[in-house]
Protein backbone atom coordinates (compact mmCIF):
# COMPACT_ATOMS: atom_id res chain seq x y z
CA UNK A 1 0.00 0.00 0.00
CA UNK A 2 1.29 3.60 -1.17
CA UNK A 3 1.44 6.87 1.06
CA UNK A 4 -0.59 9.23 -1.22
CA UNK A 5 1.48 11.88 0.64
CA UNK A 6 4.33 10.90 2.73
CA UNK A 7 6.09 12.92 5.47
CA UNK A 8 8.74 14.14 3.30
CA UNK A 9 6.03 15.55 0.81
CA UNK A 10 4.35 17.02 3.59
CA UNK A 11 6.72 18.77 4.94
CA UNK A 12 8.59 20.00 1.21
CA UNK A 13 4.92 21.41 1.00
CA UNK A 14 5.08 23.33 4.42
CA UNK A 15 7.97 25.08 3.06
CA UNK A 16 6.38 26.09 -0.20
CA UNK A 17 3.54 27.42 2.16
CA UNK A 18 1.61 24.96 1.18
CA UNK A 19 -0.86 22.76 4.54
CA UNK A 20 -1.70 19.70 2.40
CA UNK A 21 -3.92 17.15 3.59
CA UNK A 22 -5.86 14.38 2.58
CA UNK A 23 -9.19 14.00 1.81
CA UNK A 24 -11.21 10.67 1.91
CA UNK A 25 -13.22 9.63 -1.27
CA UNK A 26 -15.32 7.09 0.75
CA UNK A 27 -16.57 9.15 4.05
CA UNK A 28 -15.12 12.66 2.83
CA UNK A 29 -13.15 12.92 6.55
CA UNK A 30 -9.78 14.75 6.26
CA UNK A 31 -6.64 13.33 7.29
CA UNK A 32 -4.06 15.95 8.37
CA UNK A 33 -1.32 15.10 9.11
CA UNK A 34 -0.93 13.36 6.67
CA UNK A 35 -1.52 8.72 7.23
CA UNK A 36 -1.77 5.92 4.44
CA UNK A 37 -5.48 6.06 5.75
CA UNK A 38 -8.03 7.68 6.47
CA UNK A 39 -8.29 8.71 9.86
CA UNK A 40 -12.46 8.38 10.43
CA UNK A 41 -12.98 5.54 8.36
CA UNK A 42 -9.79 3.63 7.35
CA UNK A 43 -10.03 4.00 3.89
CA UNK A 44 -7.15 3.85 1.35
CA UNK A 45 -9.46 5.79 -1.17
CA UNK A 46 -7.45 9.16 -0.52
CA UNK A 47 -6.34 11.93 -2.75
CA UNK A 48 -4.39 14.99 -2.10
CA UNK A 49 -5.77 18.04 -0.82
CA UNK A 50 -5.30 21.94 0.43
CA UNK A 51 -6.27 22.72 3.74
CA UNK A 52 -7.80 25.95 4.65
CA UNK A 53 -5.19 26.41 7.07
CA UNK A 54 -7.80 27.69 9.43
CA UNK A 55 -8.72 26.79 12.64
CA UNK A 56 -9.82 26.55 16.83
CA UNK A 57 -7.52 25.82 19.27
CA UNK A 58 -9.00 23.23 21.64
CA UNK A 59 -6.10 22.98 24.57
CA UNK A 60 -2.82 24.54 25.23
CA UNK A 61 0.22 24.36 27.51
CA UNK A 62 3.41 26.80 28.44
CA UNK A 63 6.49 24.34 28.59
CA UNK A 64 8.79 26.28 30.88
CA UNK A 65 10.95 23.21 31.27
CA UNK A 66 11.78 21.91 28.28
CA UNK A 67 13.89 18.62 26.54
CA UNK A 68 17.75 19.28 25.89
CA UNK A 69 17.93 21.90 23.41
CA UNK A 70 14.75 23.68 23.59
CA UNK A 71 14.72 26.76 24.48
CA UNK A 72 11.70 27.89 26.83
CA UNK A 73 9.00 29.56 27.28
CA UNK A 74 7.06 28.22 24.56
CA UNK A 75 3.55 27.72 23.73
CA UNK A 76 2.34 23.93 22.47
CA UNK A 77 -0.88 23.66 21.64
CA UNK A 78 -3.91 21.33 19.76
CA UNK A 79 -6.44 22.98 17.60
CA UNK A 80 -9.32 21.65 15.60
CA UNK A 81 -9.03 22.77 12.00
CA UNK A 82 -12.27 23.58 9.97
CA UNK A 83 -11.61 20.35 8.11
CA UNK A 84 -12.28 18.38 11.52
CA UNK A 85 -8.80 17.13 12.19
CA UNK A 86 -6.89 18.31 14.98
CA UNK A 87 -3.25 19.02 14.69
CA UNK A 88 -0.29 19.97 17.43
CA UNK A 89 1.76 22.60 16.49
CA UNK A 90 3.14 25.67 18.36
CA UNK A 91 1.11 28.86 19.29
CA UNK A 92 3.16 31.89 18.09
CA UNK A 93 3.13 35.91 18.16
CA UNK A 94 2.08 35.97 21.61
CA UNK A 95 3.87 36.28 25.21
CA UNK A 96 3.86 33.22 26.49
CA UNK A 97 3.20 34.79 29.90
CA UNK A 98 -0.21 35.99 28.56
CA UNK A 99 -1.05 32.46 27.53
CA UNK A 100 -4.28 31.45 29.42
CA UNK A 101 -7.79 29.83 29.61
CA UNK A 102 -9.28 32.56 27.63
CA UNK A 103 -7.24 31.21 24.03
CA UNK A 104 -9.38 28.25 24.99
CA UNK A 105 -11.60 28.19 21.23
CA UNK A 106 -10.07 31.10 20.05
CA UNK A 107 -9.59 31.36 16.09
CA UNK A 108 -6.04 31.16 14.30
CA UNK A 109 -4.67 30.84 11.14
CA UNK A 110 -2.04 27.72 11.03
CA UNK A 111 1.25 28.20 9.16
CA UNK A 112 4.88 26.54 10.18
CA UNK A 113 8.19 26.88 11.25
CA UNK A 114 11.38 25.49 10.96
CA UNK A 115 12.74 23.45 13.76
CA UNK A 116 16.46 22.45 14.05
CA UNK A 117 16.92 18.79 14.46
CA UNK A 118 19.10 17.61 17.46
CA UNK A 119 21.16 13.98 17.67
CA UNK A 120 18.31 11.74 18.35
CA UNK A 121 15.89 13.42 15.60
CA UNK A 122 16.14 12.70 11.48
CA UNK A 123 17.09 16.42 10.72
CA UNK A 124 15.43 19.73 10.74
CA UNK A 125 11.84 19.74 10.32
CA UNK A 126 8.94 22.59 9.87
CA UNK A 127 6.32 22.72 12.61
CA UNK A 128 2.65 23.24 12.60
CA UNK A 129 2.19 27.33 13.83
CA UNK A 130 -1.04 28.81 15.19
CA UNK A 131 -1.75 32.65 15.20
CA UNK A 132 -4.78 34.45 16.88
CA UNK A 133 -6.82 35.94 14.22
CA UNK B 1 -6.92 -20.18 30.28
CA UNK B 2 -5.47 -21.91 33.98
CA UNK B 3 -5.72 -19.82 37.14
CA UNK B 4 -2.62 -17.52 37.25
CA UNK B 5 -1.59 -16.35 40.78
CA UNK B 6 1.75 -14.13 41.71
CA UNK B 7 3.99 -15.17 44.37
CA UNK B 8 6.94 -13.31 45.18
CA UNK B 9 7.00 -9.65 45.29
CA UNK B 10 9.73 -7.14 45.71
CA UNK B 11 10.99 -3.94 44.89
CA UNK B 12 13.89 -1.84 45.63
CA UNK B 13 14.17 1.39 47.56
CA UNK B 14 13.35 4.02 44.70
CA UNK B 15 14.97 7.46 44.73
CA UNK B 16 18.20 8.75 43.51
CA UNK B 17 20.25 5.09 43.17
CA UNK B 18 24.08 4.81 43.52
CA UNK B 19 23.46 1.10 41.61
CA UNK B 20 23.22 0.46 38.00
CA UNK B 21 20.24 -0.56 36.44
CA UNK B 22 21.04 -4.62 36.65
CA UNK B 23 22.47 -4.13 40.20
CA UNK B 24 19.11 -2.75 41.10
CA UNK B 25 17.00 -5.64 39.41
CA UNK B 26 18.84 -8.53 40.30
CA UNK B 27 18.21 -7.23 44.11
CA UNK B 28 14.60 -6.73 43.47
CA UNK B 29 14.45 -10.43 41.35
CA UNK B 30 16.43 -12.44 43.41
CA UNK B 31 14.04 -11.69 46.61
CA UNK B 32 11.02 -12.31 44.47
CA UNK B 33 12.58 -15.96 43.54
CA UNK B 34 13.49 -16.24 47.49
CA UNK B 35 9.90 -15.10 48.76
CA UNK B 36 8.31 -17.50 46.49
CA UNK B 37 10.29 -20.37 48.18
CA UNK B 38 11.71 -20.75 44.56
CA UNK B 39 15.42 -20.61 43.07
CA UNK B 40 16.66 -19.14 40.13
CA UNK B 41 17.04 -22.21 38.09
CA UNK B 42 13.42 -23.08 38.35
CA UNK B 43 12.26 -20.03 36.49
CA UNK B 44 11.47 -20.64 32.85
CA UNK B 45 11.29 -17.21 30.94
CA UNK B 46 12.45 -13.93 32.24
CA UNK B 47 10.30 -10.86 30.74
CA UNK B 48 12.33 -7.51 31.52
CA UNK B 49 11.28 -3.97 31.46
CA UNK B 50 13.67 -1.27 30.87
CA UNK B 51 13.02 1.81 28.67
CA UNK B 52 16.01 4.42 28.48
CA UNK B 53 18.89 1.86 29.28
CA UNK B 54 20.42 3.34 26.33
CA UNK B 55 20.59 6.67 27.51
CA UNK B 56 21.33 5.91 31.07
CA UNK B 57 24.24 3.46 30.93
CA UNK B 58 25.08 3.28 26.91
CA UNK B 59 23.29 -0.29 26.92
CA UNK B 60 20.48 -1.65 24.79
CA UNK B 61 19.81 -5.51 24.60
CA UNK B 62 20.22 -5.74 28.91
CA UNK B 63 17.82 -8.53 29.24
CA UNK B 64 20.34 -11.14 28.84
CA UNK B 65 22.72 -9.42 31.16
CA UNK B 66 19.62 -9.08 33.61
CA UNK B 67 19.75 -13.01 33.28
CA UNK B 68 23.17 -13.73 33.62
CA UNK B 69 22.88 -11.18 36.60
CA UNK B 70 20.24 -13.35 38.41
CA UNK B 71 21.92 -16.51 37.38
CA UNK B 72 19.06 -18.05 35.06
CA UNK B 73 20.23 -21.09 33.29
CA UNK B 74 21.45 -20.31 29.24
CA UNK B 75 17.82 -22.47 28.21
CA UNK B 76 15.73 -19.80 30.13
CA UNK B 77 15.09 -17.10 27.55
CA UNK B 78 15.16 -13.58 28.45
CA UNK B 79 13.32 -10.44 26.58
CA UNK B 80 12.96 -6.85 27.14
CA UNK B 81 9.65 -5.40 27.17
CA UNK B 82 9.43 -1.69 26.42
CA UNK B 83 5.89 0.26 26.76
CA UNK B 84 6.90 3.57 27.84
CA UNK B 85 5.89 3.89 31.73
CA UNK B 86 3.34 0.94 31.45
CA UNK B 87 6.52 -1.59 30.42
CA UNK B 88 6.70 -3.72 33.33
CA UNK B 89 2.89 -4.27 33.58
CA UNK B 90 2.94 -5.27 29.98
CA UNK B 91 5.70 -7.64 30.82
CA UNK B 92 3.87 -9.29 33.79
CA UNK B 93 0.45 -9.64 31.65
CA UNK B 94 2.74 -11.38 28.99
CA UNK B 95 3.80 -12.96 31.51
CA UNK B 96 0.63 -13.89 33.16
CA UNK B 97 -0.87 -15.04 29.75
CA UNK B 98 1.84 -17.40 29.06
CA UNK B 99 1.72 -18.76 32.12
CA UNK B 100 -2.20 -19.33 31.74
CA UNK B 101 -1.91 -21.06 28.38
CA UNK B 102 0.24 -23.66 29.82
CA UNK B 103 3.30 -22.32 27.86
CA UNK B 104 5.36 -22.02 31.17
CA UNK B 105 4.76 -22.70 34.98
CA UNK B 106 7.04 -19.82 36.32
CA UNK B 107 8.16 -16.54 35.05
CA UNK B 108 9.96 -13.90 36.43
CA UNK B 109 8.57 -10.52 35.53
CA UNK B 110 9.40 -6.58 36.27
CA UNK B 111 11.63 -3.55 35.42
CA UNK B 112 14.25 -1.46 36.41
CA UNK B 113 15.28 2.11 35.44
CA UNK B 114 17.92 4.56 36.55
CA UNK B 115 16.46 8.08 34.73
CA UNK B 116 18.55 10.00 37.45
CA UNK B 117 21.30 9.43 35.99
CA UNK B 118 20.31 11.38 32.56
CA UNK B 119 19.97 14.63 34.73
CA UNK B 120 16.67 16.53 33.84
CA UNK B 121 17.11 18.36 30.56
CA UNK B 122 18.18 14.72 28.76
CA UNK B 123 15.75 13.01 30.51
CA UNK B 124 12.78 15.13 29.69
CA UNK B 125 14.48 14.84 25.99
CA UNK B 126 14.25 10.85 26.41
CA UNK B 127 11.19 11.18 27.89
CA UNK B 128 10.10 13.22 25.37
CA UNK B 129 10.75 10.58 22.90
CA UNK B 130 7.11 8.79 23.93
CA UNK B 131 5.53 11.60 21.79
CA UNK B 132 4.81 11.15 18.18
CA UNK B 133 8.33 11.91 16.53
CA UNK B 134 7.47 13.80 13.33
CA UNK B 135 3.89 15.56 14.50
CA UNK B 136 4.21 16.32 17.93
CA UNK B 137 7.96 16.40 19.85
CA UNK B 138 9.42 18.12 17.47
CA UNK B 139 6.61 21.24 18.59
CA UNK B 140 8.77 21.04 22.00
CA UNK B 141 5.87 18.64 23.79
CA UNK B 142 7.21 17.04 27.28
CA UNK B 143 4.54 14.99 29.07
CA UNK B 144 4.05 17.55 31.80
CA UNK B 145 3.08 19.55 28.95
CA UNK B 146 0.57 16.87 27.69
CA UNK B 147 -1.32 16.00 31.61
CA UNK B 148 -1.10 20.44 31.00
CA UNK B 149 -3.35 20.35 27.56
CA UNK B 150 -5.37 17.65 29.14
CA UNK B 151 -5.78 19.45 32.45
CA UNK B 152 -7.57 23.16 30.55
CA UNK B 153 -9.40 20.32 28.76
CA UNK B 154 -10.73 19.36 31.87
CA UNK B 155 -11.23 22.83 33.47
CA UNK B 156 -13.46 23.55 30.10
CA UNK B 157 -15.48 20.66 29.38
CA UNK B 158 -16.75 20.57 33.00
CA UNK B 159 -16.98 23.94 33.81
CA UNK B 160 -14.68 23.76 36.67
CA UNK B 161 -12.52 26.88 36.75
CA UNK B 162 -8.51 26.20 36.52
CA UNK B 163 -8.24 27.75 39.67
CA UNK B 164 -10.47 25.90 41.57
CA UNK B 165 -9.12 22.52 39.50
CA UNK B 166 -5.58 23.36 40.57
CA UNK B 167 -6.65 23.47 44.31
CA UNK B 168 -7.93 20.24 44.12
CA UNK B 169 -5.42 18.75 42.14
CA UNK B 170 -3.24 19.50 45.03
CA UNK B 171 -4.98 17.57 47.44
CA UNK B 172 -4.22 14.76 45.12
CA UNK B 173 -0.67 15.66 45.37
CA UNK B 174 -1.35 16.04 49.50
CA UNK B 175 -2.80 13.26 49.71
CA UNK B 176 -0.32 10.81 48.00
CA UNK B 177 2.66 12.16 50.06
CA UNK B 178 0.57 11.19 53.12
CA UNK B 179 0.72 7.98 52.07
CA UNK B 180 3.97 7.65 50.76
CA UNK B 181 5.55 9.34 53.95
CA UNK B 182 4.33 5.51 55.55
CA UNK B 183 6.31 3.81 52.97
CA UNK B 184 10.10 3.60 53.65
CA UNK B 185 10.64 2.37 50.07
CA UNK B 186 8.99 5.37 48.77
CA UNK B 187 11.31 7.99 46.96
CA UNK B 188 9.60 11.19 49.08
CA UNK B 189 8.76 10.53 52.69
CA UNK B 190 7.48 13.37 53.48
CA UNK B 191 4.21 14.95 53.99
CA UNK B 192 2.97 18.22 51.69
CA UNK B 193 0.37 20.91 52.10
CA UNK B 194 -1.84 22.46 49.38
CA UNK B 195 0.59 25.72 49.64
CA UNK B 196 3.71 23.17 48.80
CA UNK B 197 1.76 22.48 45.97
CA UNK B 198 0.47 26.06 44.66
CA UNK B 199 3.93 27.67 45.66
CA UNK B 200 5.68 25.42 43.36
CA UNK B 201 7.69 26.26 40.06
CA UNK B 202 5.48 26.12 36.75
CA UNK B 203 6.73 23.58 35.12
CA UNK B 204 4.44 23.18 32.48
CA UNK B 205 0.80 25.62 32.52
CA UNK B 206 -1.09 24.73 34.81
CA UNK B 207 1.40 21.53 36.37
CA UNK B 208 3.54 23.25 39.10
CA UNK B 209 6.60 21.09 40.28
CA UNK B 210 4.75 19.21 43.08
CA UNK B 211 1.93 18.41 40.46
CA UNK B 212 4.76 16.10 38.78
CA UNK B 213 5.53 12.84 39.70
CA UNK B 214 9.84 12.89 40.02
CA UNK B 215 12.46 10.63 38.06
CA UNK B 216 13.95 8.22 39.88
CA UNK B 217 15.54 5.42 39.88
CA UNK B 218 14.56 1.42 40.93
CA UNK B 219 13.55 -1.96 39.90
CA UNK B 220 10.84 -3.95 41.09
CA UNK B 221 9.82 -8.03 40.27
CA UNK B 222 7.26 -10.46 40.68
CA UNK B 223 7.12 -13.97 40.12
CA UNK B 224 4.03 -15.12 37.96
CA UNK B 225 3.22 -18.90 38.55
CA UNK B 226 0.20 -21.80 37.68
CA UNK B 227 -1.99 -21.05 40.48
CA UNK B 228 -1.88 -25.06 41.54
CA UNK B 229 1.83 -24.28 41.75
CA UNK B 230 1.86 -21.22 43.73
CA UNK B 231 -0.60 -22.78 46.41
CA UNK B 232 2.08 -25.43 46.82
CA UNK B 233 4.74 -22.97 47.41
CA UNK B 234 3.30 -19.96 49.34
CA UNK B 235 0.94 -19.24 51.91
CA UNK B 236 -1.08 -16.70 50.20
CA UNK B 237 -0.45 -16.68 46.87
CA UNK B 238 -2.31 -13.64 44.98
CA UNK B 239 -4.87 -14.61 41.80
CA UNK B 240 -4.79 -12.48 38.82
CA UNK B 241 -8.57 -11.69 38.40
CA UNK B 242 -8.69 -9.77 34.91
CA UNK B 243 -6.36 -7.97 32.48
CA UNK B 244 -6.55 -5.32 30.17
CA UNK B 245 -4.24 -3.93 27.83
CA UNK B 246 -4.92 -1.78 25.20
CA UNK B 247 -3.33 1.23 22.83
CA UNK B 248 -4.17 4.47 20.96
CA UNK B 249 -2.17 7.12 18.30
CA UNK B 250 -0.73 10.23 18.74
CA UNK B 251 -2.67 12.87 20.73
CA UNK B 252 -3.80 14.71 17.53
CA UNK B 253 -6.13 11.70 16.72
CA UNK B 254 -7.38 11.04 20.39
CA UNK B 255 -8.49 14.61 20.62
CA UNK B 256 -10.06 15.10 24.16
CA UNK B 257 -7.38 14.23 26.25
CA UNK B 258 -10.10 14.55 29.06
CA UNK B 259 -11.31 10.51 28.23
CA UNK B 260 -7.99 8.30 28.01
CA UNK B 261 -10.07 5.95 25.53
CA UNK B 262 -7.44 3.12 26.05
CA UNK B 263 -7.88 3.05 29.28
CA UNK B 264 -11.73 2.81 28.75
CA UNK B 265 -10.85 -0.31 26.72
CA UNK B 266 -8.37 -1.75 28.63
CA UNK B 267 -10.71 -1.27 31.99
CA UNK B 268 -13.45 -3.02 30.25
CA UNK B 269 -11.67 -6.15 29.33
CA UNK B 270 -10.30 -6.25 32.87
CA UNK B 271 -13.63 -6.36 34.49
CA UNK B 272 -14.85 -8.63 32.24
CA UNK B 273 -12.87 -11.20 32.64
CA UNK B 274 -12.49 -10.73 36.71
CA UNK B 275 -16.44 -10.61 36.08
CA UNK B 276 -15.79 -7.53 38.96
CA UNK B 277 -16.99 -4.27 38.73
CA UNK B 278 -15.64 -0.70 39.93
CA UNK B 279 -18.02 -1.76 43.17
CA UNK B 280 -15.77 -4.59 44.23
CA UNK B 281 -12.37 -2.14 44.37
CA UNK B 282 -11.22 -2.18 47.89
CA UNK B 283 -8.06 -0.50 46.56
CA UNK B 284 -5.82 0.96 43.65
CA UNK B 285 -2.54 1.28 42.66
CA UNK B 286 -3.20 4.14 39.88
CA UNK B 287 -0.92 6.22 37.49
CA UNK B 288 -0.70 9.44 39.21
CA UNK B 289 2.34 10.86 36.95
CA UNK B 290 0.54 13.83 37.67
CA UNK B 291 -2.34 15.21 39.66
CA UNK B 292 -4.30 15.52 36.94
CA UNK B 293 -3.78 11.92 35.98
CA UNK B 294 -5.37 10.49 38.91
CA UNK B 295 -8.46 12.30 38.63
CA UNK B 296 -8.72 11.43 35.10
CA UNK B 297 -7.99 7.54 35.78
CA UNK B 298 -10.82 7.18 38.77
CA UNK B 299 -13.26 8.57 36.07
CA UNK B 300 -12.12 5.82 33.28
CA UNK B 301 -12.45 3.21 36.02
CA UNK B 302 -16.38 3.78 36.33
CA UNK B 303 -15.41 4.94 40.18
CA UNK B 304 -16.28 8.25 39.71
CA UNK B 305 -18.91 9.50 37.20
CA UNK B 306 -16.69 11.76 34.14
CA UNK B 307 -16.35 15.41 35.41
CA UNK B 308 -16.66 14.50 39.11
CA UNK B 309 -13.27 13.03 40.21
CA UNK B 310 -11.64 16.25 40.94
CA UNK B 311 -12.02 16.49 44.11
CA UNK B 312 -12.10 12.50 45.45
CA UNK B 313 -8.66 13.64 47.29
CA UNK B 314 -10.35 17.35 48.68
CA UNK B 315 -12.78 14.99 50.34
CA UNK B 316 -10.94 12.42 51.60
CA UNK B 317 -12.70 10.22 49.60
CA UNK B 318 -9.59 8.43 48.49
CA UNK B 319 -7.54 8.33 51.11
CA UNK B 320 -6.75 5.66 53.69
CA UNK B 321 -10.15 4.84 55.53
CA UNK B 322 -11.63 6.29 52.58
CA UNK B 323 -14.65 4.26 50.24
CA UNK B 324 -12.01 3.45 47.60
CA UNK B 325 -8.04 3.67 48.96
CA UNK B 326 -6.01 5.43 45.97
CA UNK B 327 -1.96 5.13 45.62
CA UNK B 328 -1.27 3.90 49.12
CA UNK B 329 1.61 3.35 48.42
CA UNK B 330 2.16 6.89 48.03
CA UNK B 331 1.50 6.24 44.07
CA UNK B 332 4.24 7.79 41.23
CA UNK B 333 3.70 11.26 42.97
CA UNK B 334 5.53 10.08 46.53
CA UNK B 335 7.10 6.36 45.80
CA UNK B 336 8.94 7.47 42.58
CA UNK B 337 8.27 6.65 39.40
CA UNK B 338 11.47 4.36 37.50
CA UNK B 339 9.50 4.28 34.45
CA UNK B 340 10.48 0.44 33.63
CA UNK B 341 9.93 -0.82 36.91
CA UNK B 342 6.49 1.14 37.82
CA UNK B 343 4.39 -1.53 36.63
CA UNK B 344 5.36 -4.07 39.28
CA UNK B 345 5.94 -1.80 42.19
CA UNK B 346 2.23 -1.12 41.70
CA UNK B 347 1.40 -5.20 41.74
CA UNK B 348 3.60 -5.32 44.92
CA UNK B 349 2.05 -2.55 46.63
CA UNK B 350 -1.20 -4.25 45.66
CA UNK B 351 -0.43 -8.14 46.56
CA UNK B 352 1.04 -7.07 49.65
CA UNK B 353 -2.07 -5.12 50.58
CA UNK B 354 -4.22 -7.97 49.47
CA UNK B 355 -1.70 -10.39 51.59
CA UNK B 356 -2.33 -7.90 54.78
CA UNK B 357 1.42 -6.93 54.78
CA UNK B 358 1.39 -3.28 54.33
CA UNK B 359 2.03 -2.34 57.71
CA UNK B 360 0.78 1.33 58.94
CA UNK B 361 -0.76 2.01 55.36
CA UNK B 362 -2.57 -0.95 55.21
CA UNK B 363 -6.12 -0.99 54.31
CA UNK B 364 -8.18 -2.23 56.22
CA UNK B 365 -10.06 -6.08 54.72
CA UNK B 366 -8.45 -5.57 51.21
CA UNK B 367 -9.92 -8.43 49.46
CA UNK B 368 -9.66 -6.64 45.39
CA UNK B 369 -6.71 -4.45 43.58
CA UNK B 370 -6.50 -2.71 40.78
CA UNK B 371 -3.76 -1.77 39.09
CA UNK B 372 -3.02 0.75 36.35
CA UNK B 373 -0.08 1.77 34.52
CA UNK B 374 -0.27 4.13 31.45
CA UNK B 375 2.09 4.51 28.81
CA UNK B 376 3.58 7.24 26.58
CA UNK B 377 0.63 9.79 25.43
CA UNK B 378 -2.00 7.91 26.62
CA UNK B 379 -0.81 5.27 24.54
CA UNK B 380 -0.73 2.37 26.19
CA UNK B 381 -2.85 1.81 29.02
CA UNK B 382 -2.64 -1.93 31.28
CA UNK B 383 -4.81 -3.13 33.81
CA UNK B 384 -4.90 -5.95 36.26
CA UNK B 385 -6.99 -6.44 38.86
CA UNK B 386 -5.63 -8.98 41.72
CA UNK B 387 -7.81 -10.51 44.34
CA UNK B 388 -7.38 -12.91 47.78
Amino acid sequence: MEYKLTYEQFQQGLERGELLGLKCNTCNSVTFPPMVRCRECNSTDLEVTQMSGKGTIRTFTVIRVAPEGMTPPYVVAMAETDEGAWVMGNLVGIDPDDAHMGLMGKKVSLGSHLVKGDTYSGGDSRVITFSLV
Amino acid sequence: MRQVAILGVAMTKFGVLEKTNLEMFAEAGLEAIALSNLEPKDMEALYFGNCLGDFEEGQMHMAPFAHAELGLPVGVPATRFESACATATVAIRHAALLVGSGVYDVVLAGGTERACAMGTPLATRTFAMGHHAQHESTAGLTFPGVFAMAAHIYSEKYKVPLKELKRNMAEVAVKNHFHGAMNPKAHFQKEIDVDTVLDGMMVADPLQLFDCCPFSDGAAAVVVAEAGKARDLVKKPVYIGGMGQASAGPLYLQKDLSRVMAREASIAQAYRESGLGPDDVDVVELHDCFTIAEILALESFGLYEFGKAYDAAAKRETYLGGRVVVNPSGGLKAKGHPIGATGAAQVTEIVEQLRGESGPRQVEGARVGLVDTLGGDFGTICNIVLRN
